[in-house]
């Protein structure tokens, strides 16, 4: 009999990868600056950091909202004593407002449907509570965030069994690769419940298309399963195409009716879209009306400070903020975005196409010493130890095809943007020009690689993490 | 619809749709009642009293003037919104330092400046309902099971055993001896358990009790810690209350205990919160505090899923390392509480109920026995259903906490005002009163089943648990809605 729960001994919060070690590295030597010129720049970090400003310059316009007060009156006791698993009314309206404009209007929430939690953490491993157990599997496409194996898997038992999409088309979702994801998950002897996508995708960037979205509902119908869309980066989409929502194409085929309709749910918050993950405002969105009310229940063991949701429900509900913010941020988005792809560009490196999210990815198989994972990590340590850029390696969000990395570009400056691609760019340079001598100076260079083999050592790493997509 | 809703219901997981979130208990009937006709001193003055809810309200004016004297405690104010982008994106949980050291200073303060709290050690959750959870799933697998003392909080079944897949195995514990907990009663339902193949994994408690009010005096807590530690199973004290104590004996914690006795303290964990110490539950803080590292790492991995909103955290850091605040609103506080109690069971004193004696938390645990018809669970559930429809007060029957006898109620204290204290003072006054008067002494007992037993509600719609739970004010109820809609504990 092991004195603790198999849950402390076992690898499943998934925080050994190498994901997390980069931050590890990381914090051990972060770049600023002034204080730190040469040390590493953080570019794992999927945050939205353009724009504070915007925010604090409406909480400058508001003061009330900062300080308890509602029409002259201090609330404060209500607030501290409301601990209501409902959520505060005038937040939820609010956010499903926000959730419905971030979609065009295309789509309206009922807030009766909506359940609030302590983040997309919080709001992904409740779904997965209440929709697996033990001997069951969600199916997710690959490339996936590195935490859904924390978030679905760890606590609730259940497994996730991979969709593999490949860069032959742009790594959308096909019809064979859900089959067979479907038919895996037989062989393993376990049971399909649903299929769990990130839309827009992170790491890829991108939004769903029309046809991967009607693929999904026609292939959830067929075999009776759910559907969980995790859409915290809706409101990053900074270019065409617009975001469809998986609710938008229930709503245009018309299965508001249909038997499916109870069987898709949606994950949102507000960490992405407004930059605000230390908040930690999440929420489930289900239209199976059993399912609201056990993740309601649930909600009591992560739900939102009432201090944060009534500040919330102030900002959301300022329609004239929400608009200018959402465009604006889109703007920035964007602009930093392009600032990334032509950096990339200029040090020989191409991405994925993408219109979303806060970070690219980006195509490295070229800088391989082989087409294998061996040689991404061995890549990758040498972008995080020698080129000093915390990058996020593609094995490490399950990619089938070594030499993808995910790259953030929206939590730093634009100087420190630039001088992360400068870095790059020599990196590269340095490695073409060693190619080039590379048949004259075989046993030199196999010397060499022998330098780059480092022994990380797993002991120190345990103890630290960032939260992060 | 409903075919479908039927083949949706058996895609969804055991946990979804089973009964282990223990909502559809007589316990929640109350708030139903409450909810419906809540109380108002001028709006509803015949409505529901609430006495059910374990909070305490008794100290907001001191909070709220530090507030107004510390406005760069506010991230969102112009003296604080200079830090609002670091607090903004500061999602790491390993939380705030300043909020950590914070709560430590607190909880060692609170434990009477005996015992130095490590802020290293200060793992957050969401509120003691997420922490009590988070621990349970760091120290058991599904079918383990915890002893739990009984009477017993009454949320334990879903924060220990929902999700967790845990059992409780309660430990009765006698109004003999003042329900203290014995060596005797853990041994027995020890062995009891072993012998059933039940693999008993440690032992809970809530010191100060809930729903008891009672704080465990030295000798218990160390016979509790060598109980444990001969066995080699877990300690875990939810000590939520600890700063509700008022007057003596005063409240001890584990950690002090620890400190004098030989004891594997990887075996020890604490549970902590600012719901009920400072009034806040809407806050959202919750603490595990475990003295084994593995647990600690652990349950600081699993905070991610309720980690203490960063805009609260920095105001709390703010709050709590202002000492001299700290100081005076502790013993405020403790004042405040001892007033309100002696109030409460001096006027009960007189009308002739008795309560358990009691120094802490936010409630009393009162007599009724001898208002019983019969000394079982059913009449318990008549007196009480008498109390909510007849007397108008949502008093909280000794059954939904798990005692072992028949008659005791919990009645919450600081959620009121000192008018309110006076009007259910009144009600109760005259409810005995009247059945002294109607029956003569030795007939009791009729008196009771004579009353409507069936609760009265407005809106049957409430009942439909898919669409509404008991937190939902009537669309119909004469108060002017509230924006905010209050829950239970």
């Amino acid at each position: 009999m092991g004195l603790l729960s198999r849950k402390v001994t076992c690898n499943s919060h998934g925080q050994d990868s190498s994901y997390f070690l980069g931050w590890e590295e990381y914090e051990k030597n972060p770049y600023d600056e002034v204080k730190n010129p040469k040390g590493i720049i953080q570019m794992g970090l999927a945050e939205n950091q353009l724009s504070f400003d915007l925010l604090e310059s409406w909480l400058a316009k508001n003061p009330e909202a900062a300080s308890f007060k509602r029409d002259g009156q201090s609330i404060f006791k209500e607030l501290a004593l409301f601990q209501d698993y409902h959520g505060l009314p005038a937040f939820k309206k609010a956010l499903v407002d926000f959730m419905a404009e971030i979609r065009g209007n295309k789509v309206t929430f009922d807030t009766n449907n909506i359940v609030l939690t302590a983040g997309a953490t919080s709001a992904n491993e409740t779904l997965m509570f209440c929709l697996a157990e033990k001997g069951d599997a969600f199916l997710l496409p690959t490339p996936y965030y590195p935490g859904f194996d924390r978030d679905l898997k760890w606590r609730t038992g259940a497994e996730i069994v991979p969709i593999v999409c490949t860069s032959s088309n742009g790594f959308q979702i096909t019809e064979p690769a859900l089959e067979e994801a479907y038919q895996e998950a037989q062989r393993r002897n376990l049971r399909v419940k649903g299929v769990l996508v990130t839309n827009p995708s992170n790491p890829l960037g991108t939004t769903m298309t029309r046809t991967e979205l009607d693929l999904l509902l026609n292939f959830i119908s067929d075999k009776e399963i759910h559907l969980i869309s995790d859409e915290i980066y809706a409101g990053t989409v900074f270019s065409s195409p617009a975001f469809v929502s998986i609710i938008e194409v229930l709503k245009d085929r018309k299965l508001e009716s249909s038997q499916v309709w109870e069987r898709v749910h949606v994950v949102y918050s507000l960490s992405k879209d407004l930059g605000l993950p230390g908040f930690r405002v999440g929420a489930i969105y289900s239209n199976d009306p059993i399912v609201v009310a056990a993740a309601t229940k649930m909600s009591s063991f992560g739900l939102v400070s009432s201090q944060t949701q009534f500040l919330l429900s102030a900002m959301l509900s300022d329609k004239k903020f929400t608009k200018e913010y959402l465009s604006k941020n889109h703007k920035r988005l964007q602009k930093r975005q392009n600032k990334l792809v032509s950096g990339l560009e200029k040090a020989g490196i191409s991405c994925l196409e993408s219109n979303a999210g806060l970070f690219c990815w980006v195509d490295m198989r070229h800088l391989l010493s082989s087409n294998t994972f061996e040689a991404e990590m061995e890549l990758w340590k040498r972008i995080v130890y020698d080129v000093k850029l915390n990058i996020s390696p593609g094995s490490s969000c399950h990619c089938t095809e070594p030499g993808w990395f995910r790259v953030c570009f929206a939590n730093m400056s634009e100087d420190t943007l630039k001088l992360a691609m400068q870095r790059l760019k020599s990196f590269v340079s340095s490695i073409t020009i060693n190619n080039q001598s590379h048949q004259e100076l075989k046993n030199t260079r196999r010397k060499n690689r022998n330098k780059w083999v480092f022994r990380l050592s797993f002991q120190s790493f345990h103890d630290r993490e960032q939260e992060e997509r | 619809m409903e075919f479908t809703r039927n083949n949706n219901r058996q895609l969804l997981s055991k946990v979804a749709t089973n009964d282990r979130h223990g909502e559809n208990t007589p316990y929640f009937e109350g708030w139903k009642a409450y909810d419906s006709n809540p109380f108002h001193p001028t709006q509803n003055p015949q409505g529901v009293i609430q006495m059910g809810l374990a909070e305490n309200q008794l100290c907001f004016d001191l909070i709220e003037k530090w507030l107004l004297e510390n406005p760069d405690a506010s991230i969102c104010t112009a003296e604080g919104v200079d830090r609002f982008r670091d607090i903004a994106i500061f999602q790491d949980y390993h939380g705030l330092k300043e909020f950590r050291e914070g709560v430590a200073k607190l909880m060692g303060r609170v434990g009477g400046n005996r015992v130095k709290f490590d802020p290293n050690r200060i793992v957050m959750s969401g509120g003691a309902t997420g922490a009590n959870e988070t621990v349970m799933f760091c120290l058991a697998d599904p079918g383990d099971a915890f002893l739990v003392p009984s009477p017993y909080y009454a949320a334990f079944a879903r924060d220990l055993g929902w999700r967790t897949g845990l059992e409780i195995v309660p430990v009765d514990c006698k109004s003999s001896n003042n329900f203290r907990i014995t060596r005797v009663a853990l041994e027995e339902a020890y062995e009891e358990a072993q012998r059933s193949n039940i693999n008993v994994k440690g032992v809970i408690i809530a010191n100060p009790s809930n729903p008891l009010g009672t704080v465990l005096d030295k000798e218990t807590m160390r016979s509790l810690v060598s109980f444990i530690n001969d066995k080699s199973i877990h300690l875990v004290c939810d000590e939520i209350y600890a700063a509700t104590v008022f007057g003596s004996p005063r409240f001890i914690s584990v950690a002090e205990i620890i400190q004098d006795m030989d004891c594997n303290r990887d075996l020890i964990h604490i549970v902590y919160s600012l719901s009920k110490d400072m009034g806040l539950p809407g806050f959202r803080v919750g603490i595990v505090y475990s003295f084994n590292d593995c647990v600690m790492n652990c349950a600081r991995k699993m905070s991610s899923f309720g980690l203490v909103s960063s805009q609260t955290q920095f105001l709390l850091a703010a709050m709590l390392n202002d000492e001299e605040f700290v100081g005076n609103f502790l013993r405020e506080s403790s004042k405040r509480l001892a007033k309100r109690h002696h109030v409460f069971t001096k006027g009960l004193e007189r009308i002739g109920i008795s309560t358990l004696k009691s120094n802490a938390g936010l409630f009393f645990w009162m007599d009724m026995r001898p208002l019983l018809k019969e000394q079982t669970v059913q009449a318990e559930i008549e007196l009480w259903r008498v109390i909510i429809n007849k007397v108008k007060l949502n008093v909280s029957p000794g059954s939904s906490f798990q005692c072992s006898e028949p008659g005791w109620f919990r009645v919450c204290f600081a959620n009121m005002d000192d008018e309110t204290v006076q009007v259910a003072l009144e009600r109760i006054r005259e409810f005995v009163h009247q059945g002294k008067e109607e029956d003569g002494a030795s007939e009791k007992s009729k008196h009771w089943r004579k009353q409507n037993l069936r609760l009265s509600f407005s809106s049957s719609r409430l009942y439909n648990e898919s669409l509404m739970s008991p937190h939902m004010i009537s669309p119909h109820s004469p108060i002017p809605q509230s924006p905010l809609v209050r829950a239970r504990t």
